[in-house]
């Protein structure tokens, strides 16, 4: 008999789950994330901070958000009971909101004057700009140039909202090269700089508290299937890029052992290819920003360049708690290509009337074949981590059209 | 003795500071590299550091960045750096080589076999970046085992609790990051240094280099009244620019400019000789 796991303790004091996590950053950033961690500690459990959360979670993003049967998607495919997290019915359109509006508080109560994001589908970087408008933050945001041209609506929203937003040409001009350059910005300007980051990655405390944050999704949803079903779904299913809405939704219910939990990860143009962003099904461990990960690397441990249709799955790690839950199977990863994310992006416009992320396609393509093989009692809830107007430009082009 | 305490003696038995030029091996091509070591101690060096090419260079500013991606373009591995500095050790057994780099290659390669073959070649020090005290345990001790001295940073931002950690941890010199920022900065307050050297100073025997933001040889001179050591790169890394087309004028203007610097730093240390001693 395995010995349960206390999954509230980890990560343990210095970030680590298991062999992963941790802070592996230049010296001149460790003095702010010691000082992060004890803000983030101090507030984390104060009723005050909480209040103030919990009231923006519900006047400024409207959560709860609901919890929905996918009747017709159901009955099609003849299987489990598919209901819908609707993060894209949040304000800004997806997840990334729950964890900016949290970082956003805690820099405010740190007295930082400015606001700096990496970004990759834009959904992050209009999280945090939304943020640092509304607390009248000045916000830089760092978004690959690649990324730039195939989210345009995004940085015209960034830019609406008054922030900065800072094309990166190095590197794969993707996600992790504005990641990087984020890095460097706030080795900069450490002084009076806030670094919100969009994902459950980074050195520690990112990893824990971004989860922390997005952890409302499974909170609700628990409660949610409960009141509905009066029982626990048999499975869980979330895209991961760096793992946030997969975390947020997964981590309530880690401790409830019948429920099944699947990462689906972008196998771009097929796992097979090597083109493809799907580092827990065919990486490795090794070391990138800030934390030890399963990674997209050469021979010689240099970070190999990703692909996928989705900007916002365009990214050569994971978030370490990934890693680590994979190692122990607690939950499993799959991968879903470019083309087969595509169809489920139509199928669900067509059938539930709901427009999804490219990023949350990935998702309902792996329900499509997970679906039929439960059974009609049973049920699985998918993280509709956001909603897909910013990807219309993409579709469009694929279909040969100019909007 | 290592090679490292060997040689800071000698430079404080001179009463100089000594001089270390980074660059990035394989930049501009990987056989530029060896000859370029070679010609860098000829023009004054007193220890070298050898940059490892990675992809995803954080802490590094778009100078060294730029320089591994010329590295990365031909190919050059950990592997081929390691081979670099035994080719060096051939023709010079006395100038320290320190590896500076990414924690991501060395543990692709592993790190046990890393320090076997960096040990055998005769790399003196190693300085991974995003490899603070806290989590260097393990590496360090394959490394100390042979004979490699891991070196850690000291930022601004380091904390006095964390000062302590970093003093323990550290062998060979410590490297002072001398401003808030990526290598190649700006504006390096050479006025503020020698406060920010003091209570490093308390902690420990080592010797103290300074780096990040040295732009040219009036600024190493100024640097080199108060640490021990003065660290050059993007300066030198920059010059690659100039001379895409032609790898042998790179070499001869990185030379120049490091004798310019030595020049520099040794006339300031002999304007300041009669006061300090």
């Amino acid at each position: 008999m395995k010995q349960a796991i206390d999954w509230a303790a980890f990560p343990d004091a210095r970030g680590h789950f298991g062999p992963y996590g941790g802070r592996f950053v230049a010296e001149t950033l460790m003095g702010a994330l010691d000082e992060l961690q004890a803000v983030y500690e101090k507030y984390i459990n104060d009723p005050e901070f909480v209040a103030e959360l919990d009231a923006d979670l519900r006047n400024f993003v409207g959560r709860p958000s609901p919890l929905y049967l996918a009747e017709r998607l159901t009955r099609e495919l003849g299987g489990a009971q598919i209901y819908l997290k609707r993060e894209d019915l949040n304000h800004t359109g997806a997840h990334k909101v729950n964890n900016t509006i949290g970082q956003a508080l805690l820099a405010k109560r740190l007295g930082k004057t400015r606001i700096i994001a990496e970004t990759g589908a834009g959904q992050h970087g209009v999280a945090t700009a939304t943020v640092a408008a509304r607390l009248g933050l000045e916000c830089v945001v760092y978004m690959g140039a690649e990324d730039i041209q195939r989210q345009s609506p995004n940085v015209y929203r960034m830019r609406l909202l008054g922030a900065d937003v800072v094309a990166v040409k190095s590197g794969s001009r993707t996600l992790k090269d504005a990641l990087n350059e984020a890095m460097r910005d706030w080795v900069s300007n450490v002084d009076d700089t806030f670094y919100i980051i969009g994902t459950v990655a980074g050195p520690h405390p990112y990893p824990a508290m971004v989860r922390d944050f997005q952890s409302v999704i499974g909170r609700e949803a628990r409660a949610q299937h409960l009141e509905m079903t009066g029982r626990l779904p048999d499975a869980l299913v979330a895209c991961v890029g760096g793992g946030s809405n997969a975390i947020g939704l997964f981590h309530p219910f880690l401790a409830d052992e019948s429920v099944a939990m699947i990462g689906v990860e972008a196998g771009g143009e097929g796992v097979a290819t090597g083109r493809h962003s799907a580092p827990l099904c065919a990486g490795r461990p090794g070391v990138l920003h800030g934390n030890r990960t399963y990674l997209m690397e050469d021979d010689n441990g240099q970070i190999i360049e990703t692909h996928s249709i989705s900007a916002g799955l365009d990214y050569p790690g994971v978030g370490p708690e990934h890693s680590w839950l994979k190692d122990l199977g607690r939950a499993t990863y799959v991968s879903v290509t470019d083309a087969e994310a595509l169809r489920a992006f139509h199928r669900l416009t067509r059938t539930e009337g709901i427009i999804p992320a490219l990023e949350t396609s990935h998702a309902v393509a792996h329900v499509l074949d997970l679906a039929p093989s439960m059974r009609s009692d049973q049920s699985l809830i998918i993280n509709l981590s956001g909603r897909g107007d910013k990807d219309l430009n993409t579709i469009a082009r694929l279909e040969g059209i100019e909007l | 003795m290592s090679r490292i305490a060997k040689r800071f003696a000698e430079t404080r038995a001179h009463g100089r500071a000594a001089l270390i030029p980074y660059v990035t091996a394989g930049d501009p091509a990987p056989g530029v590299t060896v000859a370029l070591m070679h010609d860098l101690v000829a023009a004054g060096a007193d220890l070298l550091e050898l940059g490892v090419p990675f992809s995803d260079p954080m802490a590094d500013g778009p100078v060294i960045q730029l320089a591994c991606e010329r590295a990365l373009a031909h190919g050059t591995s950990l592997r081929d750096v390691i081979g670099m500095v035994r080719t060096f050790r051939e023709r010079d057994r006395d100038t320290p080589v320190v590896l500076m780099g990414y924690l991501n290659p060395v543990e692709r390669m592993g790190s046990e076999a890393f320090a076997e073959a960096a040990g055998a070649a005769g790399v003196d020090g190693v300085l991974l970046v995003d490899l603070p005290p806290e989590e260097s345990a393990d590496l360090s001790g394959l490394l100390e085992r042979v004979g490699i001295e891991p070196i850690f940073l000291v930022a601004p931002t380091t904390s006095s609790v964390r000062l302590h950690h970093v003093a323990a941890a550290a062998r060979g010199f410590i490297y002072y990051v001398s401003l808030k920022g990526v290598t190649g900065s700006r504006s390096l307050d050479t006025n503020e240094l020698g406060a920010r050297l003091g209570p490093i100073r308390a902690l420990t025997e080592l010797p103290l280099g300074v780096g990040f933001g040295i732009r040219d040889a009036e600024t190493a001179a100024r640097v080199a009244r108060v640490a021990d050591a003065v660290v050059v790169g993007s300066a030198i890394v920059r010059l690659v620019e100039e001379f895409p087309e032609a790898p042998e004028q790179f070499r001869a203007a990185a030379s120049a400019l490091v004798r310019e610097m030595r020049t520099a730093m040794d006339a300031a240390r002999m304007a300041e000789a009669p006061a300090t001693v």
